[in-house]
């Protein structure tokens, strides 16, 4: 099933949407997905590959092959009680247990990489403040690799922010206990030349909770993989992602999420506004239900937003079933241009159009950005978007006011 | 007071003439009651006048106090104080009520409204519409019932304070209920003297909103005028005298319904 389109067609909420409900039809068993350790299993990419056809390969030349960490990126952290975190080595027990690399820059990172970053959720704590680790990058290469394991029933945010100009590959690991909540937000705000590969994937315990909302912003080249897999039954994931791509800019999100037990839950939102003729964004969705993974519940929403002539969006949402016993599967993709009528709707009341237009597109982003808890990220990112509209720091007065109204 | 003239206005829809020259004043203080048999255009001229894009103005004018309204953005005949409460109101997903309300009424005032005040006067709106409090949280039309979105266009015009309002068939969709407040809401915003045109197909609205005119719309012209008494004439006999098999009475409404 693939929909790649950059028609002009705008919200229709049931564009491109399916649900497999009821009686489903299995769609037989793909072909394993192919996964290794050794870089040299992956064939050095052309471009031609399904895995990279949509990717400016040539700007990618330098980390296709095994380079030097030149150690040009300045890891910070903060975190209050419950979290704990150290720099460990490749000899560390967490170090690769979730991990599977997918492509070569993945098993690359994963072969070369020294230092890693090993950040701990107690069991059973409650965090009151999110854990931040933040990325200062100036030029040179770099390999990453964090491992966050959130033991049982503990209730985390971990907050990864992304800064400078670098050449970054990376691998985050996520271990989720049973009955853990972690809630990931990374934010690439990069600078314009910057180039980001990483896969950042998640091993979801029993009635564990993860969720990962992922803002770009920034950077010439962003390609990020979550992935999810359940080691229990009962586990929920939900992935939400926005990106707003400019001139030059290639955003990419490649989503895999691989349900192999019974009850387990998956919503993947993404969206992404575009506003140059040079700007491109990517998004692919993989879900696979498995034969034991009965009772599973999935959704995924793709929207792209061109905002200028030229832009580009791929969406390929892809769904494989192979049981019938599931709840809910389905997957919705619509990519378009701004919708006049809401357009004529807002400025029938007054409302300036660049101003209608910053209207509609905050609101585009909302639903991404509203799973954003930490007040003060969300206010940053919702004022990085407002800049790029043109607008004026927001108004929080009318947010105030909708708190008032509806208590008063 | 304000006067919105409409003088020989002709309109296309791409190659299709809608209007076919449209004639009327209305003054501040007055309700002008336009009703016609579908298709004969009415929607057209509201939509017209308020400038959405898919119309083509061929020839006419139309003036606000004087000024040419058909040269203007379409939020600056807003802000000149035109208000049209949509027969389709549009959903803005991501956008609250609460936010877009204040949004508007900042650029129709020219500044933000005081907060405390801001608070009270919508909550006071509102409740002449009996809507929840709770409305002003959700997403713009986007989940609404025919009926929300009515009372969530009257409580704008309340809250806009237009000099002329154009309502396009806001009864249609409405139970008997919801039929009397939104006419209520719409009575209140009338007392304060502004200018309303009101169009629609059936008569049922004019028991609850009483025109001081009433014009029959057809075939993108306006074919007869007269005072309230004209609507009796065409609640009795529907569009039959000007060749349309179409009652305009509230039980044929109801029956249909």
């Amino acid at each position: 099933m693939t929909a790649t389109s950059t028609d002009p067609q705008v919200h229709p909420p049931a564009a491109g949407a399916h649900s497999h409900g009821g009686p489903v039809t299995k769609t037989g068993s793909p072909a394993e997905r192919f996964t290794s350790r050794n870089p040299d299993d992956f064939a050095v990419p052309s471009g031609r590959e399904e895995d990279w056809r949509f990717t400016p390969m040539r700007k990618l030349r330098s980390i296709l092959r095994p380079y030097q960490s030149e150690g040009t990126e300045e890891v910070s952290l903060s975190g209050p009680q419950g979290a704990r975190w150290s720099i460990v080595g490749r000899d560390h027990p967490r170090f690769g247990s979730v991990l599977r690399p997918a492509d070569r820059v993945s098993a690359l990172a994963f072969a070369n990489v020294s230092d890693i970053l090993f950040v701990e959720i107690d069991a059973e704590a409650q965090l009151s403040e999110p854990v931040n680790v933040t990325v200062a990058g100036k030029p040179g290469l770099n390999y990453g690799h964090v491992v966050v394991e959130a033991k049982p029933y503990s209730k985390a945010t971990v907050v990864f922010d992304h800064t400078g100009n670098t050449t970054d590959t990376a691998n985050v690991e996520f271990l989720l206990g049973d009955g853990a909540q972690l809630s990931v937000v990374t934010v690439q705000d990069w600078d314009s030349e910057a180039i980001h590969v990483s896969t950042h994937t998640a091993l979801v315990g029993r009635d564990a909770q993860f969720d990962h909302v992922s803002v770009t912003l920034g950077g010439a080249i962003v390609r990020l993989s979550p992935t999810v897999r359940f080691a229990g039954p009962g586990g929920s994931a939900q992935l939400y992602g926005l990106s707003f791509a400019g001139a030059g800019q290639h955003f990419e999100s490649r989503l895999y999420v691989d349900h192999a037990m019974p009850d387990c839950s998956s919503n993947v939102v993404y969206k992404s506004a575009l506003d140059a003729d040079s700007a491109r964004t990517v998004w692919i969705g993989d879900v696979r239900i498995r034969p034991e993974a009965t009772g599973t519940s999935t959704y995924e929403l793709n929207r792209n937003l061109l905002l200028t002539e030229g832009a580009r969006a791929d969406s390929v949402p892809n769904l494989e079933i192979e049981t019938g016993e599931i709840t809910g599967a389905g997957h919705a993709s619509a990519t378009g241009r701004f919708d006049d009528l809401q357009l004529f709707y807002l400025q029938s009341r007054g409302i300036p159009e660049d101003e209608a237009r910053r209207l509609v597109v905050r609101g585009f982003f909302a639903d991404v950005l509203n799973h954003i808890k930490v007040a003060a990220l969300h206010d940053r990112l919702m004022a990085a978007i407002d800049a790029r509209l043109g607008g004026q720091p927001s108004d929080d007065a009318a947010d105030s006011a909708a708190d008032e109204t509806g208590t008063a | 007071m304000s006067k919105l003239e409409i003088r020989g206005l002709h309109v296309n829809v791409e190659e299709t003439e809608i209007l076919k020259g449209v004639d009327l004043t209305v003054s501040s203080g007055e309700t002008h009651a336009i009703m016609g048999p579908n298709g004969s255009g009415k929607s057209t001229l509201a939509y017209s006048i308020a400038g959405h894009p898919k119309y083509t103005i061929t020839s006419g004018q139309v003036l606000l106090d004087g000024e040419n309204v058909l040269e203007m953005a379409v939020d600056q005949r807003a802000r000149a104080g035109l208000f049209l409460a949509m027969q389709y109101p549009v959903e803005v997903p991501g956008v609250s009520v609460s936010n877009f309300l204040r949004t508007a009424a900042t650029a129709v005032r020219g500044e933000a409204p005081k907060l405390r005040t801001w608070v009270r006067e919508v909550n006071a709106a509102m409740s002449v519409l009996e809507m929840d409090k709770s409305f002003a949280e959700r997403n713009v039309n986007e989940g609404f019932s025919g009926g929300e979105k009515k009372r969530h266009e009257i409580l704008q015009m309340a809250l806009l304070q237009p000099k002329i309002a154009i309502l396009d068939e806001t009864d249609s969709g409405l139970d008997v209920d919801a039929l009397r407040v939104v006419s209520e809401g719409v009575n209140r915003v009338r007392e304060t003297g502004i200018g309303t045109l009101l169009i629609t197909h059936y008569t049922r609205i004019l028991r609850y909103i009483k025109p001081d005119f009433v014009h029959v719309f057809f075939d993108g012209r306006i074919v007869e005028s007269g005072g309230a008494e004209l609507a009796d004439e065409l609640e009795a006999n529907g569009y039959a005298r000007y060749g349309v098999n179409e009652p305009a009475d509230t039980e044929a409404v109801t029956a249909g319904a």
